[in-house]
């Protein structure tokens, strides 16, 4: 059971060969066991999980059942889950149980899904390792089955070593520099970041509000748009929400591709690319022209600036979202404040970890008097250049191709001296955050054991045809379908 | 580019985030080592660009000025450190 998708487990509780309860059971006990090694889930809800499992069946047996009605996922611990402890992997909300749902979650429930519990994060989405986390490091499948301690990736670390595990069929993410995409491709599974707007992100804690956005995380391209079906869609809770209707995003993944535009960005196949990774990608590249695509080189002329315009503006809009996390009126506190501006900094201090601290500090560096027009007004301006070299890009070709992350999974503690090293794990992602349009990773492949992700950047709304182009390249390949031993 | 201990100081204070002495000089060389990166954006041509704060352009939305939502302050305040009379409980702030 555990090898099947959120389709195939969707079809075995509609046939009524297995109740929503016993397939419960069967992950939970797969979970407890398995996640020992793995370190997966910060918090697993075992209880609810059954009680949601036994309702599904109630629900079916009632005629009510949607396709996700009695499967069982988990959330990012990003989202808040009413009664459930909420930590953002962090200390500072360590002890956090929300009195609300996000929105998010709250269509999950209403779609009748089991959620076993809440999945493991770099501290407030702050990361591209999951190294952060108060909580410990995940661990990724695949360098434990070569017997290493390798990174899963991040921020979304938990949700991409759990669904490659098999722990579950499907997890939700966020992506704010490459958080969902990436961790994808070191564990070779699917992962999708919408377009801005496209998901509410009402309860998903903020890290940097112009470009968070909650995503997709699954083995399946399939299955990441019966995910889309059910997070995607206006509200009026988020303000920044867009109201735009929402497709179902399976009908159209029988698409055929003949006649689809690819453009590859020179700057993404240029020098810090390993031979080896390169060729997967290529290889992955030309079963799409095999599929009836043609393929073009194209240019992101500021593609360069994208990690600096990125490390001024996110680091400054998580300055001002973590401002709220004072001690005053939930989360942690430190211990015996002697007044009010001892409580702030010290629990500030001793609630943040070290990489969550240094980016708010440059936020508010960047932000101060005297810096605001070099270093934010700046960095905006380069933004809206990024954004236009995309809206060139699409006049000539209807998608864009490239590698998701420069190399493989790498070792635990490998990146983490010196944070720019790590921050340039994201150089093929941040670009489209900053433009706000949507994108996904797709297996493509192995280096030396690990897996290797292709991206995959549509214009804005086109999340229907990124997921068209990776099903139908899933049914020509069999990389999704690896399984770490 | 460098960014000076007084610097670190005067920010970690707007901040409101304690750090010590071990701490300014580790926060030195990482700021300054991010700093560096960030100044790459000095070589971009930016004279005639307005700066993109949204995606699409989109506009704060607004609402009816009508009360839809309902009081909830024991749920919310049912998980604060410290509470009296629907009042958040915080040390003295002034003597």
């Amino acid at each position: 059971m555990h090898n099947k998708s959120v389709a195939e487990l969707s079809r075995e509780l509609e046939s009524g060969k297995i109740s929503s309860v016993e397939l419960t059971r069967q992950f939970l006990g797969r979970l407890e066991k398995e996640d020992e090694q793995l370190n997966s889930f910060i918090t697993i809800t075992e209880e609810q999980a059954l009680a949601d499992a036994h309702a599904a069946d109630e629900q079916r047996a009632a005629g009510k059942a949607t396709p996700w009605t009695g499967v069982p996922f988990a959330h990012k611990d990003i989202f808040c889950t009413n009664g459930v402890a909420t930590t953002c992997g962090s200390k500072m909300l360590a002890n956090f149980v929300p009195p609300y749902d996000a929105t998010v979650t709250e269509n999950f429930r209403k779609a009748g899904a089991v959620c076993l519990g809440k999945t493991n994060m770099d501290e407030f989405a702050m990361g591209s390792s999951t190294e952060s986390s108060y909580f410990g490091a995940t661990a990724n499948p695949w360098g434990l089955s070569q017997g290493e301690k390798r990174v899963p990736g991040g921020s979304s670390g938990g949700s991409a070593a759990a669904v490659a595990a098999r722990l579950v069929p499907a997890a939700t993410a966020t992506d704010t520099g490459g958080s969902i995409r990436q961790p994808a491709a070191l564990c070779g599974v699917t992962g999708l970041k919408p377009t801005y707007g496209r998901v509410s992100r009402y309860g998903m804690i903020a890290f940097a509000s112009s470009l968070d956005q909650g995503g997709t995380m699954a083995r399946t391209a399939e299955d990441n748009a019966l995910m889309l079906n059910v997070m995607a869609g206006f509200d009026p809770k988020d303000s920044t929400s867009i109201d735009r209707d929402v497709p179902d995003y399976t009908a159209t993944l029988n698409e055929p591709l003949t006649g689809l535009r690819i453009g590859l960005p020179k700057e993404y196949f240029a020098g810090n690319l390993s031979a080896a990774m390169e060729e997967q990608v290529r290889g992955a590249i030309r079963e799409y022209e095999k599929l009836g695509a043609t393929v073009k080189e194209v240019s992101l002329p500021h593609a360069d600036l994208a990690i600096a315009a990125y490390y001024v503006i996110a680091p400054a809009e998580a300055s001002a979202n973590l401002s709220r996390f004072d001690g005053a009126r939930y989360g942690y506190r430190c211990e015996d404040p002697k007044d009010l501006l001892d409580m702030y900094t010290r629990t500030r201090a001793e609630g943040f970890g070290t990489e969550v601290k240094r980016r708010i500090l440059v936020g508010t560096y960047a932000l101060s008097a005297g810096y605001f027009d070099a270093y934010y007004l700046k960095a905006q301006k380069v933004r809206r250049l990024i954004q236009q070299d995309f809206i060139n890009a699409f006049k000539e070709v209807d998608v864009l191709m490239s590698p998701t992350t420069p190399s493989p999974a790498f070792t635990q503690g490998e990146k983490t001296s010196d944070p720019v090293t790590m921050y340039l794990e994201d150089v093929f992602t941040i670009a489209i955050n900053l433009a706000g349009i949507p994108a996904m990773s797709v297996p493509a492949g192995f280096v030396d054991g690990l897996p290797v992700g292709l991206q995959i950047i549509g214009d804005y709304f086109s999340e229907a045809r990124l997921l068209n182009a990776a099903h139908q390249f899933q049914q020509v390949t069999d990389w999704h379908q690896r399984e770490p031993q | 580019m460098t960014i000076s201990r007084k610097d670190i100081e005067k920010v970690a204070v707007l901040a409101r985030i304690r750090v010590d002495e071990e701490q300014v000089s580790a926060l030195e060389k990482d700021l300054g080592n991010i700093l560096d990166l960030v100044d790459q954006l000095s070589a971009a041509d930016t004279d005639s660009v307005a700066p993109m704060a949204h995606p699409l352009d989109a506009v704060q939305r607004l609402r009816p000025d009508e009360v839809t939502e309902t009081n909830e302050r024991e749920a919310f305040q049912a998980i604060a450190p410290a509470t009296e009379n629907g009042l958040y409980l915080v040390p003295r702030v002034i003597e």
